[in-house]
C-alpha cells in the first residue's frame, strides 16, 4: 500500500506532510508566498489543422469512438469539469464507457465531484479508476477517508487545478467537457440551451492544455455557437449524446436563505462589519458565497447600500438570484462570475454583457501576472473549523471524515478582508476550536471570524481593529468566544484518526500544506 | 410516545423512553431504558458527535443512572449532537417515567448578572417552548429584554414532566446573557409542580396563565414563599398573570394588587377572543376595551401593562404597526414568538428622538425652575402643567433605561432660557 513507503517533514504550519504522493515529488508547505516557481509552463502537443476535417465537423458517433480515437488506455488521465453539478451525467458515462473498453488505473481528474457521481467507487472497487484527485465527498469521501482508494487523494483549489495543470504535475490525456451548447467545430458554452449551467470556466485550462479534448453536448447548434467560451480549435472530437445532465440538478431553481435566526443574526453582523470598519463606499467590491449565511448578508448590505447611496464596481460570484437584483437594481456595475448558481444566475449570464464569465485563470491563478482576487476587498465564506490561530478548514469533518472540496476557497483568502462567517458550533460539534482538524487555509489570510457570538479579529489586522473601535459591534477575542462555546458544548476529544494518509491537500502553489490521515474504525 | 406516556407517573414499569428521534430531530437525544433481569447496566450509545463526544455521553449518562440507583437494565441512547443539560434531562426523564427518584440536577453555570429590578424595561419577551431546548440555547443572542420558558401551552400534554426538567436544567446551564429569565407555568395543580421544578433555581419572574381571580395569583405566591422558606435571604420572583378571559379583565385592579410581588398584566388574546366567541382581528377592535381596561387596571396599580404576542411572524410591517398601536395605547411592551420580532417591536416600542429631546427640555425647564424656586415652570412663553413634566419624566427615564439617553450631557444646555 502507499503508506508504508512513505517519508514525511512537517511543513511551516507543523503539520506532518508526505514528501511523495502518487510517485511524484512534493513540496512541503513554506508559507504564503514563499515558493518561487521556475522553469516553463507545460505545453499541449503541437497538432495541425490539416488533420482536422476542412470542414470543421469533428462530430463522431459516440462517446467510446471518441475515447478509442484519443487513444485511451490503462493508467491515463481524464478530466471533467462539474458546472453540471449534481446533475452531471458525462463524467460518469465517460468513466464508465472506458471501463466497458476494458481499460484499467484510471486516475480521473475533476474539477469537484458530487455524490451524483459515487458509481465511481464500483470502478475504483475493480480496477478500472486507481484514484481520484479532486474533491470527495459524501460515499466517494468515506471511501477515500477509509483507506479503500489505491491512490492518495489530492485535492486543490480551482486555481490550484490550473496551476497544477500549467506546471504539468498533472498531465490530463483527455478531457471530456460536458457542454450545453456546442457547434460541430467543439465551440462550447454553457449558458444557453436545456442544460444550461452558466460559466464553462472550470474546463477552460482543460481544455487549452490536454492532449486531446472532447466535447459532449445534448445541444448541437449550427456553426458558430456563440458566445464560445471553450475555443473549438482546442478540441479534437464532438459528441452528440440525448442528455448530459439532469437540469433540476444543474441549477437549484432558486437559491434559499436560511431562516434561521442565529445565521441570519450572523449574516447581519458581517454587513455591519462591512458597513462600519469602512469597506462599504462607492466603487468597493465583494464576494458572496452560494447559500447560508455567506448569502444572507447581501440582503442586509443592499439595505446598508441603499440606506448611504453606495453602488459596487463590481461583486463577484458564484451568482444567484441575489446578486443579479443587485445588478438590476443598479448597485453593483458589473458581476464577475466564476460559476452559477440558480436560474437566475444562468438567465442572466446569458443576457447581461454586465454578467461576465470568469475563469480560475483570470481570478485565481498562481501563475498568473496577478490574479484579481486581490482586487476584491471583502469576501465572505464559510468553513468547518477554525482554530485560535485563524487557520481554516473546509474538507473535512471534525471526526476527520472528508466533507467538502476546497473550490475557489483558498483562492478567494487573498481578498483584502476575508471574513469566515459560521455558527461557533453546530449541534453539539464546535466549529471554533483550538486546532483545526486540517488546515486548508492559513491562519495569516483570515482576517475576520463572524459568528451568532460576536466578531473576532486577526490580531494581525491591527488596521481592522482600530476601524472598529467606536462602533457598537460585537468585537471578542476568538479565545472568548472559544470558551464560551466549550463551556457550552464540552470539550471535545481529538479525531479518532490513524498514521496512514489517504489523501494531501494543496496549496494554491501546489506545497502541501496538511495530509488527511484514514479514519480508525 | 405511546410508551413513555403509558410509563409516565407510573411505578414500577419495566420499559421508559425520553427525548425525540427521528428525521430532522437535532440539538436533542432519545433514551430508552430497559428493566433486566440480570447482568448490570449495559449502555448503548449512537451519535452524531461519536467521535468528540461519545465517552463522555457515556460519562454522563452513567452518573444520571448511577444517582437514581437503576440496577440491572439496558439504556439506549440516540444522540443528535444534545448539549450535555439536554442530555441529562432526557436521561433523568426516563428513569423517573419508570418511577425512579434521585438527584440528576447538573452543574449550575455561574450567575454573571444580577437579579432583575420590578421596573425593569419589559418591552419584549421570546416564548420558548420548554421541550425544545434547542431554541434555548442561543435565544438570548437575540437581545430579548427577557425570554420565557414556557411550560404551558407550548408542550404537549403529556410531555409536562420532561419540559419541567428540561427548563429547570436551561436555568442552571445556560447563560441568559441579562435576559430576564420568565418562566409561564401551568394552570391549577401541574403549576404547583412546575414552581417546585422551577423556583430553587431563581428564575426572575413566573407568568401565570389564564389568571382569573386574586386566589390565582395568591395560590402561586404562596407555594414560592414555601418552596423558598429555608433558603438564605430568599429573593422575591416577580409575577406576571396573563389575563386572557372576560372574567380576568373585569378583575383585573384586583389582580394586580394581589400581591407585592406582581409587576405587570399581559393579555392573552387568542384566549380572551376565544371567551368572548369572537374572531381575533388585525385590527384588535373586539379587544380594545380589555386591553385599555388592562392598561388602566396596570397604571393604577402602579404596574407595567404588557401587550399579548403578535402571531404572523412573516409580517414585520403589520408588527410595526400593531406594536406602534399597542404603544400609543399605553402598553410599554409585548410578546414575541420568533426572534426576528424583538427588534421591531423595540423600535415601536421605544420614544422617538423627537419625544426624548422635547422631554429633556421640558425636564431641564422643571429643574430649573426648581433651583430657582419657582412654582410654575415655563418653557418660552408656554407654561408647562405638572402631568406634562411627570410624563417627560417618565419617558427620559425610559429613554434611559433603554440607552437611547447615554448620559446628563444630553440634556440641552440652557434648554429652559432658549
Amino acid at each position: 500500500m502507499i503508506s508504508t513507503s512513505l517519508d514525511f517533514v512537517e511543513n511551516s504550519l507543523g503539520r506532518r506532510v508526505p514528501t511523495l504522493a502518487n510517485g511524484k515529488a512534493q513540496v512541503p508547505f513554506r508559507g504564503v508566498g514563499a515558493l518561487e516557481p521556475v522553469g516553463r509552463k507545460h505545453g499541449p502537443p503541437i497538432r495541425s489543422c490539416k488533420n482536422y476535417p476542412a470542414s470543421g465537423d469533428k462530430r463522431v458517433p459516440d462517446l467510446k469512438t471518441a475515447l478509442e480515437r484519443c487513444g485511451l488506455r490503462d493508467g491515463m488521465v481524464i478530466s471533467s469539469h462539474h458546472h453540471l453539478r449534481n446533475g452531471d451525467r458525462v463524467a460518469l458515462m465517460a468513466l464508465q464507457t472506458a471501463a466497458e473498453m476494458g481499460v484499467k488505473d484510471l486516475m480521473w481528474f475533476p474539477s469537484a465531484s458530487f455524490p451524483c457521481q459515487s458509481p465511481v467507487i464500483d470502478l475504483m472497487d475493480n480496477g478500472v479508476v486507481h484514484h481520484i484527485e479532486g474533491s470527495m465527498n459524501g460515499p466517494l469521501g468515506a471511501y477515500c477517508s477509509e483507506g479503500h482508494m489505491r491512490g492518495l487523494g489530492v485535492l486543490r483549489s480551482h486555481g490550484g487545478r490550473w496551476q497544477a495543470i500549467q506546471d504539468g504535475e498533472v498531465k490530463i490525456d483527455i478531457a471530456v467537457i460536458a457542454a450545453p451548447t456546442a457547434d460541430a467545430f467543439g465551440n462550447a458554452d454553457g449558458s444557453h440551451g436545456p442544460s444550461a449551467c452558466g460559466s464553462l470556466g472550470f474546463a477552460l485550462a482543460d481544455s487549452i492544455y490536454a492532449e486531446h479534448v472532447i466535447v459532449v453536448t445534448d445541444n448541437l447548434v449550427p456553426f458558430p455557437c456563440v458566445p464560445w467560451q471553450i475555443q473549438g480549435n482546442n478540441v479534437d472530437y464532438v459528441v452528440e449524446v440525448d442528455s448530459i445532465g439532469d437540469p433540476s440538478k444543474i441549477v437549484s431553481g432558486t437559491t434559499q436563505l436560511t431562516k434561521s435566526p442565529d445565521r441570519l443574526l450572523t449574516a447581519e453582523y458581517v454587513a455591519r462589519f462591512m458597513r462600519d470598519v469602512g469597506i462599504m463606499r462607492d466603487g468597493f467590491s465583494f464576494q458572496a458565497g452560494a447559500g447560508g449565511i455567506a448569502l444572507a448578508f447581501v440582503g442586509f448590505l443592499k439595505e446598508m447600500m441603499r440606506e448611504a447611496g453606495v453602488k459596487a464596481r463590481f461583486v463577484r460570484g458564484g451568482s444567484s438570484q441575489y446578486l443579479v437584483d443587485l445588478l438590476k437594481d443598479g448597485l453593483t456595475d458589473y458581476i464577475l462570475d466564476g460559476q452559477t448558481f440558480d436560474l437566475a444566475g444562468v438567465e442572466s449570464i446569458g443576457s447581461d454583457p454586465r454578467h461576465v464569465a470568469t475563469s480560475p485563470f483570470t481570478s485565481y491563478n498562481f501563475h498568473g501576472k496577478g490574479n484579481f482576487a486581490g482586487i476584491v476587498d471583502a469576501v465572505v465564506l464559510g468553513a468547518t473549523e477554525v482554530d485560535l490561530s485563524f487557520n481554516a478548514n473546509v474538507v473535512t469533518h471534525s471526526d476527520g471524515m472528508l466533507l467538502h472540496g476546497i473550490g475557489g476557497w483558498q483562492n478567494c483568502l487573498a481578498s483584502g478582508c476575508t471574513i469566515l462567517a459560521l455558527p461557533s458550533f453546530r449541534d453539539r460539534i464546535p466549529v471554533i476550536v483550538d486546532e483545526v482538524t486540517t488546515v486548508t487555509g492559513p491562519g495569516e489570510l483570515v482576517d475576520v471570524v463572524v459568528c451568532e457570538r460576536g466578531i473576532a479579529i486577526n490580531p494581525r489586522r491591527q488596521d481592522l481593529l482600530d476601524a472598529v473601535k467606536g462602533t457598537d459591534l460585537p468585537i471578542r477575542s476568538i479565545e472568548d468566544i472559544r470558551s464560551e462555546v466549550e463551556s457550552l458544548v464540552g470539550t471535545p476529544a481529538k479525531a479518532r484518526v490513524t498514521d496512514e494518509p489517504v489523501a494531501i491537500i494543496k496549496w494554491v502553489d501546489g506545497s502541501v500544506i496538511d495530509t488527511v490521515w484514514k479514519v480508525a474504525q | 410516545m405511546t410508551n413513555q406516556t403509558e410509563a409516565n407517573g407510573r411505578a414500577n414499569v419495566n420499559r421508559s423512553e425520553a427525548g425525540r428521534r427521528g428525521d430532522g430531530v437535532r440539538s436533542d437525544v432519545f433514551v430508552s431504558v430497559e428493566r433486566t433481569e440480570r447482568g448490570g447496566l449495559s449502555l448503548d450509545v449512537t451519535s452524531r458527535a461519536e467521535a468528540l463526544y461519545g465517552e463522555s455521553i457515556r460519562k454522563d449518562v452513567t452518573e444520571v443512572v448511577n444517582a437514581f440507583g437503576l440496577g440491572d437494565a439496558t439504556v439506549t441512547v440516540e444522540d443528535q449532537g444534545a448539549l450535555p443539560f439536554v442530555l441529562a434531562a432526557r436521561v433523568e426523564t426516563a428513569l423517573r417515567r419508570l418511577g425512579l427518584e434521585g438527584d440528576g440536577r447538573p452543574a449550575r453555570h455561574p450567575r454573571t448578572y444580577p437579579r432583575t429590578e420590578r421596573d425593569r424595561l419589559r418591552r419584549s419577551r421570546l416564548y420558548l417552548p420548554g421541550n425544545e431546548p434547542k431554541f434555548m440555547i442561543n435565544a438570548a443572542l437575540h437581545a430579548p429584554d427577557a425570554v420565557i420558558l414556557d411550560l404551558e401551552d407550548s408542550v404537549h400534554p403529556l410531555e409536562k414532566d420532561a419540559a419541567r426538567i428540561v427548563v429547570r436544567n436551561a436555568l442552571r446551564c445556560l447563560d441568559f446573557r441579562g435576559c430576564e429569565r420568565m418562566v409561564r407555568i401551568n394552570q391549577h395543580e401541574a403549576g404547583l409542580l412546575d414552581l417546585d421544578a422551577v423556583i430553587p433555581e431563581s428564575p426572575d419572574l413566573i407568568l401565570i396563565p389564564k389568571a382569573q381571580t386574586v386566589d390565582d395569583v395568591r395560590q402561586v405566591v404562596e407555594r414560592i414563599r414555601e418552596i423558598q422558606r429555608g433558603t438564605e435571604q430568599p429573593e422575591p420572583i416577580w409575577i406576571m398573570p396573563i389575563l386572557e378571559s372576560a372574567l380576568g379583565i373585569e378583575n383585573a385592579f384586583d389582580i394586580a394588587r394581589a400581591s407585592e410581588n406582581v409587576v405587570a398584566l399581559t393579555i392573552g388574546l387568542e384566549d380572551y377572543t376565544a371567551d368572548l366567541g369572537v374572531r381575533k382581528t388585525f385590527e384588535g377592535d373586539e379587544s380594545l376595551y380589555a386591553r385599555m381596561r388592562l392598561v388602566n387596571a396596570s397604571v393604577a396599580a402602579g404596574l407595567q401593562a404588557i401587550d399579548s404576542v403578535f402571531g404572523n411572524v412573516g409580517d414585520m410591517d403589520a408588527l410595526r404597526a400593531w406594536a406602534t398601536r399597542s404603544k400609543g395605547m399605553g402598553f410599554e411592551g409585548m410578546g414575541c414568538i420568533h426572534p426576528r420580532q424583538i427588534r421591531p417591536i423595540h423600535e415601536s416600542f421605544a420614544p422617538s428622538e423627537a419625544e426624548i429631546e422635547k422631554s429633556l427640555t421640558i425636564v431641564a425647564a422643571f429643574e430649573l425652575a426648581q433651583a430657582r424656586g419657582l412654582s410654575v415652570v415655563s418653557l418660552g412663553s408656554k407654561m408647562i402643567d405638572p402631568p406634562v413634566v411627570i410624563r417627560a419624566q417618565r419617558l427620559v427615564e425610559t429613554a434611559r433605561r433603554a440607552g437611547l439617553i447615554s448620559d446628563e450631557s444630553d440634556i440641552p444646555k440652557n434648554a429652559a432660557d432658549s
